[in-house]
């Protein structure tokens, strides 16, 4: 346990404030890369989900992209597009990294959500005359939320977690202290890396799983004990 | 091109390590999966906090989860065991949940029926439940395989030698063919051992061939993937 005093230590020095590679300065880069990175992916992959959800065209796809994806691995596509890009180019070549990654949650949580609308309302909505930009709007896009937020949740860690990673390019982060002090021996220092980024993702999934139940529609919260809202079903 | 033609004996060397660790850590992975999710599913009480602990375990990133469990634990970070003790927790993350939900699909009725016909709770386990929860155990475990084979190339980044060596070699000596072919080696392997466990699923469970997709769809992830 001594560790974890020289870690705590280590955390709470006061030149953990100063400089280029100052604990906030880190933090600060940790998150700009993974918001950028889920937004950019979200553009692209939540209307491309919607459409699959809405039409159920292009499903297969959605399935085999999303299933194929797990086999990447993340730091090699990492590695591959920064010798691609250049290695003057990292920060480009990393945010690609991180929205290929993103997109498959992202999208399985976009028509997953769609998809399990019950076929009942939908035909209810369209009975009541809604248009189908308003069946999809008003019905689908707003009973699917929850799942679609699960998405951007389960996008956001993954996200999160190959940040970390991007320190071994350069590309600062909170990994840099764990990436940069194992070669060195400096275990207080990667220990105290490790705790904080550990604290981020279980701050950001608690956040994002606070989201995930303040997006089910408000009709139906007295029903949401129904389990599968709490996470994106996975496909193979 | 040449790279990979000159370097093939190196690629396999570097895939049966991978593999091997792979291997110990998912069968680890299943047998600590099937008692955990057993009891998860058997009683109610401890179901929440085990899928809740799995499931934070599973949120932390990889690399910090590499130097926390030694550092809780006492043993040294620079190691082999290291690398597969991070890889079981998050097949056994995964499996727990498959688990559980697998015995939960299984029908009450038929359960009723096993015990009226006079099965004793440990032959019902092994004769009717497990049986009949498989399909869904098995796609949790294609899923934790898949993402176990990927996951494990960031041991290199602790000094863990197994086919994410190419990625780190690859990026000093700045040949884009060695990390090409050490992502294709990794997605060849993790899509092999996919195809394997699919089709040991059929002969093992006949029973489900006509509607994989169905059960498939049914796998239930914590959140986050392999990174």
């Amino acid at each position: 346990m001594n560790l974890f005093a020289q870690a705590f230590a280590w955390l709470f020095a006061p030149e953990r404030m100063e400089g280029t590679y100052a604990l906030p300065t880190l933090l600060g880069q940790h998150l700009l890369y993974t918001v950028i990175s889920v937004l950019i992916a979200a553009a692209i992959a939540v209307p491309a989900g919607w459409a699959i959800g809405h039409t159920g065209r292009g499903r297969e796809v959605a399935v085999g992209i999303s299933g194929a994806a797990r086999a990447v691995p993340s730091f090699g596509l990492m590695v591959l597009l920064v010798l691609v890009l250049g290695v003057l180019r990292i920060p480009e070549a990393a945010v690609v990294t991180f929205v290929l990654l993103a997109i498959p949650s992202l999208l399985a949580g976009a028509y997953t959500g769609i998809e399990a609308v019950d076929r009942h309302v939908i035909d209810a909505a369209r009975a009541m005359g809604m248009t189908e930009w308003q069946v999809f709007w008003k019905v689908e896009m707003r009973l699917g939320l929850p799942l679609l937020v699960g998405g951007i949740r389960a996008a956001t860690l993954q996200v999160i977690a190959t940040v970390t990673i991007a320190a071994y390019v350069n590309l600062g982060g909170l990994g840099w202290p764990i990436i940069q002090g194992i070669p060195l021996r400096r275990f207080e220092q990667v220990l105290g890396g490790a705790i904080l980024v550990a604290l981020l993702a279980l701050l950001v999934d608690l956040l994002l799983a606070l989201a995930q139940r303040m997006a089910v529609p408000t009709g139906l919260r007295t029903s949401s004990r129904d389990r599968s809202t709490a996470s994106v079903p996975a496909s193979s | 091109m040449s790279w990979v033609l000159d370097n093939v004996d190196l690629i396999l060397q570097l895939a049966v390590v991978h593999l091997r660790q792979c291997v110990i850590a998912i069968l680890l992975g299943s047998l600590i999966a099937l008692p955990l999710g057993w009891v998860a599913w058997r009683y109610r009480l401890v179901r929440g906090p085990v899928i809740v602990l799995t499931g934070l375990l599973y949120t932390i990133p990889s690399l910090a989860l590499l130097i926390l469990m030694p550092a809780v634990l006492g043993y040294s970070a620079i190691s082999e065991t290291n690398l597969v003790v991070a890889l079981t927790i998050y097949a056994v993350a995964i499996l727990v949940r498959s688990v559980a939900d697998g015995l939960d699909s299984v029908d009450a009725a038929v359960r009723q029926a096993a015990t009226a016909m006079g099965y004793g709770g440990f032959r019902r386990f092994w004769t009717v439940d497990l049986p009949l929860a498989g399909p869904v155990i098995l796609a949790g475990l294609r899923v934790a395989a898949v993402s176990t084979i990927s996951l494990a190339t960031v041991g290199i980044l602790i000094g863990v030698t197994n086919l994410g060596y190419l990625f780190e070699n690859g990026l000093q000596r700045r040949i884009v063919a060695e990390v090409l072919a050490g992502v294709l080696a990794v997605v060849v392997i993790a899509l092999v051992i996919d195809l394997l466990l699919m089709l040991a699923g059929r002969a093992i469970m006949p029973w489900t061939r006509a509607s994989t997709n169905a059960t498939a769809r049914r796998v239930r992830l914590p959140v986050r993937a392999a990174a």
